[in-house]
């Protein structure tokens, strides 16, 4: 079979990327291999973990359960976007992961990071209920989850606080 | 690279599309259609699904949309489960397709993965099995030769078969709006949140002076594919609501299962104790909702 080249244009973390690429390659490969954008984890490869999850068009979705010829034409938004580049600061979710111990070995965060930047930007002041509603399709191996938990109430205080700019600040 | 090469094709409308499957079928090309790619992305990954072509409908604006016309809601196949999940116009005329989105996967799963896509797939443990089944759905299949609309009771064939011809593409799915007055419920069990559903189970009911009528119970996850308990609606149709009543349906329910799945998850002979433990707080549910 002659699998034929697809061409793909994107926007990651506002700027555009073309390239062609084969087929089968799936969105978290093209990130981290084309793009060199290796922030997005690879965990279980068929949906399980959470570790690829990504923003495409503001959305939460698994990187690696989508064919990056699928995000053809997306806006797409990953963990490399969430600190300030120009003045290095972290974003707060990430500040807050780390005042709230989110993280022990740190594999997971990423997909952490981005699905909690997606609950925000919806529900500033979710409830324990809605955090764990929101964080069902992460799984983290290390910490119990109540930090990551704690992590997120306490970014989300900060977000409302209005000290930093809010989520999908750059999408 | 895990999957197993394919060519790759994204039509941007629906008849390019269905042209495409034509050729592909004369060309004795194996292709699978791609919706939102959330239960093929990873057959393709473990490589249990090798097919030689995609035709990835994601191009296909036309098929994403949702809209109330002639009694029913209509939801075109492309439309996403998160967009359902926040419709007000679903929530408000069809609470259970809706509370059943819900169960679906995870948030991330519901952003990319298709209503159209979940239909199509045919899977047993799959929430909108029990839904079509209970509410009566018709999905929408258009081919060559035009468009069919088929029944949820004809459209579902076996295990991961669903009655939708290689030539041919789920369009949209139609659910009538659910009538006033009427009580429903949907339950299921699961090992972890989001995951599919070992049992599950959805109910309609209303009541008639103070007696059960209309008692719809659909059971999931279970069989091969979604049914309808109908020894069990029999028993209650016309009954006054109890909680003695509803256990003795549940029983009812549980017996008259075809022989359940036994797997991984759960012996068949669990699977029958959550379908009368399921059935009968369905049926608690659906009855207080009547209101």
């Amino acid at each position: 079979m002659t699998a034929p080249q697809q061409q793909v244009q994107v926007t990651v973390n506002s700027v555009s990327y073309e390239r062609v690429i084969d087929p089968r390659t799936t969105l978290v490969d093209f990130l981290r291999h084309e793009l060199g954008l290796t922030g997005t984890h690879v965990g279980c490869e068929h949906g399980v973990c959470g570790a690829c999850t990504i923003l495409k068009d503001g959305q939460a979705v698994r990187s690696c359960l989508m064919l990056a010829a699928q995000a053809d034409g997306a806006n797409l938004q990953t963990v490399e976007s969430l600190r300030n580049v120009e003045t290095g600061e972290l974003h707060p979710i990430q500040q807050a992961f780390i005042d709230e111990h989110g993280l022990q070995c740190g594999f997971c965060t990423p997909g952490f990071l981005m699905s909690t930047l997606d609950l925000l930007a919806e529900n500033p002041d979710p409830s324990d209920e809605q955090i764990k509603d929101a964080l069902d399709g992460n799984l983290c191996r290390c910490t119990g989850y109540q930090s990551i938990i704690r992590s997120v109430r306490l970014a989300a205080a900060r977000v409302r606080g209005g000290k930093v700019a809010g989520a999908h600040g750059s999408a | 690279m895990k999957p197993a090469p394919f060519d790759y094709y994204a039509p941007e409308t629906l008849e390019d599309a269905v042209a495409l499957l034509e050729k592909l079928e004369d060309d004795d090309v194996e292709a699978k259609i791609l919706a939102g790619g959330q239960s093929l992305m990873p057959m393709l990954s473990l490589r249990m699904a090798r097919p030689e072509a995609l035709v990835d409908l994601g191009k296909i604006k036309s098929l994403d949309y949702i809209r109330e016309e002639g009694g029913n809601i209509s939801i075109g196949a492309m439309t996403s489960k998160r967009a359902v999940e926040d419709s007000a116009l679903i929530r408000e005329k069809q609470p259970l397709l809706h509370a059943a989105t819900l169960h679906i996967g995870h948030r991330q799963i519901r952003n990319q993965g298709t209503v159209g896509g979940s239909f199509a797939h045919a899977d047993p443990a799959a929430e909108y099995g029990a839904i079509a089944q209970a509410l009566g759905m018709e999905m929408v299949v258009v081919g060559p030769d035009g468009e069919r609309v088929v029944v949820a009771d004809d459209f579902y064939i076996s295990f991961l078969t669903a009655d939708i011809d290689s030539t041919e593409v789920l369009t949209e799915v139609r659910a009538p709006v659910m009538a006033a007055g009427t009580g429903w419920a949907f339950q299921e069990i699961c090992r972890r949140q989001g995951d599919l559903a070992i049992a599950g189970t959805a109910v309609t009911l209303r009541l008639e002076n103070g007696n059960c009528t209309d008692v719809v119970i659909a059971v999931f996850g279970v069989n091969a594919i979604a049914a309808r308990l109908g020894d069990a609606e029999q028993l209650l149709n016309g009954k006054a609501p109890s909680e003695a009543l509803f256990r003795e349906a549940g029983r009812v329910a549980s017996a008259e299962l075809d022989e359940p799945i036994s797997d991984v998850h759960a012996s068949g002979e669990y699977r029958r104790d959550l379908v009368a433990t399921l059935v009968r707080r369905c049926l608690l549910e659906a009855v207080e909702r009547v209101g």
